[in-house]
């Protein structure tokens, strides 16, 4: 596939978003049950509002993909068939309760809103950031199955599409929430960098395990059973057009073979390699600096990591366009 | 139930491309506006094309053989295009089969052409919306048309009938029987789609004659033979005159 600039940036910036909360939720779970301190309002509050902007740039980036911005609203109607019909309800539904649970840090309106038989007070952030936590793993789903649904494109295919939209999403998220608390609460660092750590090395292994399967793939189209004739040797000599059409444009990365060969190692050692010692290093002398520099390098991973993931799936409509004659 | 299709001898296709020109020709002139083109006359030219005609040799040099392979929408009786749509502009029709792109509602987000296997679908890159063959949705109703001409376009443009339109859930309908009787069969079965257009694969040519080929019609000697006969107790022309 040809990777569309505007869906990678979709789809990791909603990343960074989801994860950075889902961070952030994590740690008022564990503040609620008294296993670290309760952090002021404010540190949710605004976090949750820098996660709320970076789904808003993924959402503005989405934009540039449509062919008629102007009816995006139509998107919604096949929610029963269509996960994009799915994405395009999950994304701003999660967008609008981040919103509420960030606004309800921030105003200081957070009633206690049940007692549990124990005593413990639920209040209305936690379950807000309930609600958002299910939004913010249907959205990850949403997202990943829109690939992982089509069956033709065979490295998509699999449920390790999905999970590693999640572990990568969280990965970077987690990565970001780490560099906040350095900011804003640096007690919990160490909290939410073990946390990075934990689940950067599952996307290590989720992301290692869809490679090492995608590079054992049999197609199982072929040009026999495109055109349907069964005789081993067939060739292309003319495909229709001289000067290229929306199928050979949509569908091929355009770069050589070789380019595609770099960028593997190079997303694994940015997204991964680079960033686990880093942050292993951060968690005994953490530094504002450094967890710049750690997200940053991360993200760029990832964004070449998407780059990839598109550019690798092969499509079995490239069978028809191979030769321009 | 009916599904209306299209079938492609490919024993008879010589890759002359009048289907794509007059599909062209008659859906870039219809009520949805252009398919639209890019640099037509330029040195990269591209453009918007709902069938296109592909060329393939099969078999090795000297043992060859060229085989022109017309490819279209193929109507799949289980299309994978239609689910995924988010807008519901992509749909099947029930009542013929034929599948369908709503201009006015397409987003243009080019997600059904993923879920396509046969790369049929093209957006046209000026109007920004998914075009596809729609086997002349506007021709085959019109009842403006005579009855003959009700068949797409390309249909009628083949000058090799290379191309077959009609019900194939009508089993005596032609298109049925020539997938039956000459062994039609449907592209990527692997996938399940099932597709509506079939293609009929090369074999051994038989030569058709018709009636009147055998006899001409309009041969003079047939011509004289249909003046007045005499009987033979008239009298003959001789007896009659003195010359
Ligand atoms: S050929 Fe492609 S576009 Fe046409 S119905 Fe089948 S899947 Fe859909
Ligand atoms: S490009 Fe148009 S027809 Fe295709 S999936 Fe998107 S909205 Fe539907």
């Amino acid at each position: 596939m040809n990777p569309a600039l505007s869906v990678i940036f979709l789809t990791t910036l909603i990343g960074i978003g989801q994860g950075l909360f889902l961070a952030l939720f994590t740690q008022q779970s564990y503040a609620l049950f008294d296993l670290l301190p309760h952090q002021d309002a404010r540190f949710y509050g605004w976090g949750s509002l820098l996660a709320l902007l970076f789904t808003m740039a993924g959402l503005v980036a989405s934009f540039f993909h449509l062919g008629r911005p102007e009816r995006a609203w139509r998107s919604a109607a096949q929610w029963r068939t269509s996960w994009l019909s799915r994405e395009v309800i999950v994304l701003p539904a999660f967008m609008g309760i981040l919103f509420l649970y960030g606004a309800s840090h921030l105003s200081g309106l957070d009633p206690v809103l049940v007692t549990l038989p124990s005593g413990l007070g639920i209040n209305a952030t936690v379950i807000l950031g309930g609600i958002a936590t299910m939004l913010a793993f249907a959205l990850f789903v949403s997202t990943g199955m829109i690939y992982a649904c089509l069956r033709f494109l065979q490295e998509w295919h699999t449920p390790l599409t999905v999970i590693n939209f999640i572990l990568l999403g969280g990965a970077s998220g987690f990565t970001l929430a780490t560099l906040y608390a350095a900011i804003l609460a640096p007690a919990q660092t160490g909290f939410l960098g073990g946390w990075a750590i934990i689940i950067t090395l599952l996307g290590l292994l989720g992301r290692s395990s869809s490679l090492w399967r995608n590079a054992r793939l049999r197609p199982k189209s072929t040009l026999q059973t495109a055109i349907g004739i069964k005789h081993p040797r067939i060739v292309q000599t003319a495909q229709g057009a001289m000067g290229g059409s929306f199928s050979t444009r949509e569908f091929f990365h355009g770069k050589k073979a070789s380019f595609l060969h770099a960028i593997k190692p190079a997303f694994m050692v940015l997204a991964f390699g680079i960033p686990l010692p880093l942050l292993l290093i951060s968690m005994s002398q953490p530094s504002v600096w450094l967890l710049g520099a750690i997200f940053i390098l991360q993200y760029t991973g990832l964004l070449a990591e998407r780059w990839f993931f598109f550019a690798e799936a092969n499509h079995p409509q490239n069978l028809y366009y191979q030769t321009i004659g | 139930m009916t599904q209306l299709a299209l079938v492609i001898d490919l024993n008879v296709c010589v890759g002359c491309h009048a289907c794509v020109t007059s599909c062209k020709e008659w859906n870039t002139s219809g009520a949805a506006g252009p398919l639209c083109d890019e640099n037509p006359y330029g040195a990269d030219p591209t453009g918007t094309f709902l069938n296109r005609v592909q060329t393939f040799e099969v078999g090795q040099y000297p043992n060859t053989e060229t085989v022109h392979f017309p490819k279209s929408c193929l109507h799949c009786e289980d299309p994978p295009c239609v689910p995924v749509c988010p807008t519901g502009a992509s749909y099947k029709r029930k009542q013929d089969g034929i599948v369908l792109v709503d201009y006015d509602k397409c987003i243009g987000c080019k997600y059904c052409t993923w879920a396509c296997p046969y790369g049929a679908r093209e957006i046209d890159e000026k109007q920004k919306v998914m075009k596809k063959c729609t086997l002349c949705v506007d021709r085959i109703y019109d009842t403006s048309l005579a009855e003959i001409d009700r068949k797409p376009s390309c249909v009628k443009a083949c000058p090799t009938s290379a191309r077959l339109f009609g019900d194939i859930h009508d089993s005596e309908s032609a298109v049925s029987q020539a997938i039956r009787e000459n062994g039609g069969y449907a592209l990527m079965p692997e996938w399940g789609t099932h597709p509506a257009n079939h293609y009929l694969p090369r074999r051994k040519t038989h030569l058709k004659i018709h009636e009147d080929e055998l006899e001409r019609a309009d041969n003079p000697l047939k011509v004289d033979g249909k003046l007045p006969k005499p009987s033979k107790s008239e009298p003959t022309l001789d007896d009659v005159t003195s010359w």
